[in-house]
């Protein structure tokens, strides 16, 4: 299983603008290789997407120049309580789901 | 009149007291800076914010590794120590001597010792994930705290080593770690701004590297810059280049995880 690390608050109100970070260590491997033309066993994260309360609410398709261990952060409003799913799928198929409960209270 | 006197008097109390302090003025080296100084803004908020530095990911490798109790010995690192915060402070103390061996050996050197003698287990290789994971973990507990490494008895020895490698020209550029490290500290370099070069922030995890790295693989990259003939990570050369590092940096403090660029 690949480390990764979601920074969320737990609690927020209703209408509020809430922060999400997220990190997963992964070498986002190009496959390019010294010798020039092709490309052989590119091993990226290719796409990152976030569910909260069933919706998708933040999604990133990633490159090869992306670099290993991808940092990303993004903000959403919270609505009301519910599971936020992150979802990192790469290359190989391989794929990591963590789950956050985000508890809103009313504004 | 008398006041004349007495201010004859002041200035040569004051010349005395001055004459009694240049000595030390003299002496007093400009306190050397850590690379954290001169980070972007961005690397500098990602180094002092906990939950975004990448760094910090190793330290939870490591905290698994310490517990794992999987081992034939059936001895984790926990079993003995208890919590990692029970290393608080051991890193300002290493490179040190081994009292047994009379080697000088860093942290890594002493989790290696740990593994081989309590664990039954082969020395991690050096700059493997494990073995940069609990290093990490090790020095983490110490952040804040500055170094004070001994440098009496059989330590005084490696640390003259050190300086000796340090202050000499090498490679085929022909320039020594202090011309840099000292007399252009604050200047730039390619896309670099030059620090006192000092090993406080590692393990770090440095960009290039895309991943964390120990101090010695830094060390060989300095090497590398003068196209020298590069020491090995874990060397006698090393471990003595690493104990003068840390006297330097007395009194400044640990920054483990740092992030570089
Ligand atoms: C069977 C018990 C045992 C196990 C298991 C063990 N150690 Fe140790 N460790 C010791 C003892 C005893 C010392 C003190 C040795 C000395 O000072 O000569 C020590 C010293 C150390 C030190 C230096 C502490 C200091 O104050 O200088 C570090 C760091 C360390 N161990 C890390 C580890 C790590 C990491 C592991 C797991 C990979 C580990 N040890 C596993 C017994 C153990
Ligand atoms: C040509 C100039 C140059 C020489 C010579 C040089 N370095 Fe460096 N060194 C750099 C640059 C540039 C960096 C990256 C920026 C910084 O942190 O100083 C660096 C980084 C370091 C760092 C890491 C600092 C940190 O916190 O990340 C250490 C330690 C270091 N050097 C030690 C040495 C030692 C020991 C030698 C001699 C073997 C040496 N350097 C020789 C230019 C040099």
């Amino acid at each position: 299983m690949r480390l990764r690390r979601i920074v969320m608050p737990e609690i927020a109100r209703a209408g509020e603008v809430i922060e999400i970070r997220t990190v997963i260590l992964h070498p986002m491997i190009t496959g390019h290789t010294a010798a020039g033309a092709g490309v052989s066993g590119r091993r990226i994260v290719h796409t990152f997407h976030v569910h909260y309360d069933g919706a998708e609410v933040f999604r990133a398709e990633l490159g090869p120049g992306i670099a290993a261990n991808p940092l990303l952060t993004f903000t959403t409003v919270a609505t009301r309580t519910g599971d936020v799913v992150f979802t990192w799928m790469d290359d190989t198929g391989e794929t990591a789901v963590e789950t956050r409960l985000l508890t809103v209270a009313p504004a | 009149m008398r006041r004349g006197v007495a201010g004859k008097a002041l200035r040569r109390a004051l010349a005395a007291v001055f004459a009694a302090i240049a000595p030390f003025a003299a002496e007093a080296e400009p306190k050397a800076r850590s690379a954290r100084e001169f980070l972007s803004l961005e690397l500098a908020a990602e180094q002092a914010d906990e939950t975004l530095n990448r760094g910090m990911l190793w330290v939870e490798l490591g905290e698994r590794l310490w517990k794992d109790g999987s081992v034939p010995s059936g001895r984790s690192c926990a079993s003995c120590h208890g919590q990692p915060g029970g290393m608080r402070g051991v890193a300002t103390r290493y490179p040190a001597i081994n009292r047994e061996t009379g080697a000088l050996v860093n942290i890594e050197g002493r989790i290696n010792g740990c593994r081989v003698q309590h664990q039954s287990l082969p020395a991690l290789a050096y700059e493997s994930e494990e073995l940069l994971a609990l290093t990490a973990l090790v020095a983490h507990q110490s952040k804040g705290m500055i170094m004070s490494v001994a440098v009496d008895g059989a330590a005084r020895g490696f640390l003259e080593q050190g300086r000796a490698v340090y202050e000499s020209r090498q490679g085929q550029l022909n320039i020594a770690c202090s011309q840099c490290h000292e007399q252009n500290v604050g200047r730039k370099l390619r896309g670099d701004v030059i620090s006192s070069g000092l090993g406080v922030g590692y393990p770090a995890y440095r960009l290039t590297w895309q991943g964390l790295g120990s101090l010695h693989r830094r060390l060989k990259a300095c090497q590398q810059g003068v196209r020298a003939a590069e020491f090995e990570p874990g060397s006698t050369e090393h471990l003595s280049l690493e104990l003068f590092l840390a006297w330097r940096a007395r009194g400044i403090p640990i920054e483990t995880p740092g992030i570089r660029r």
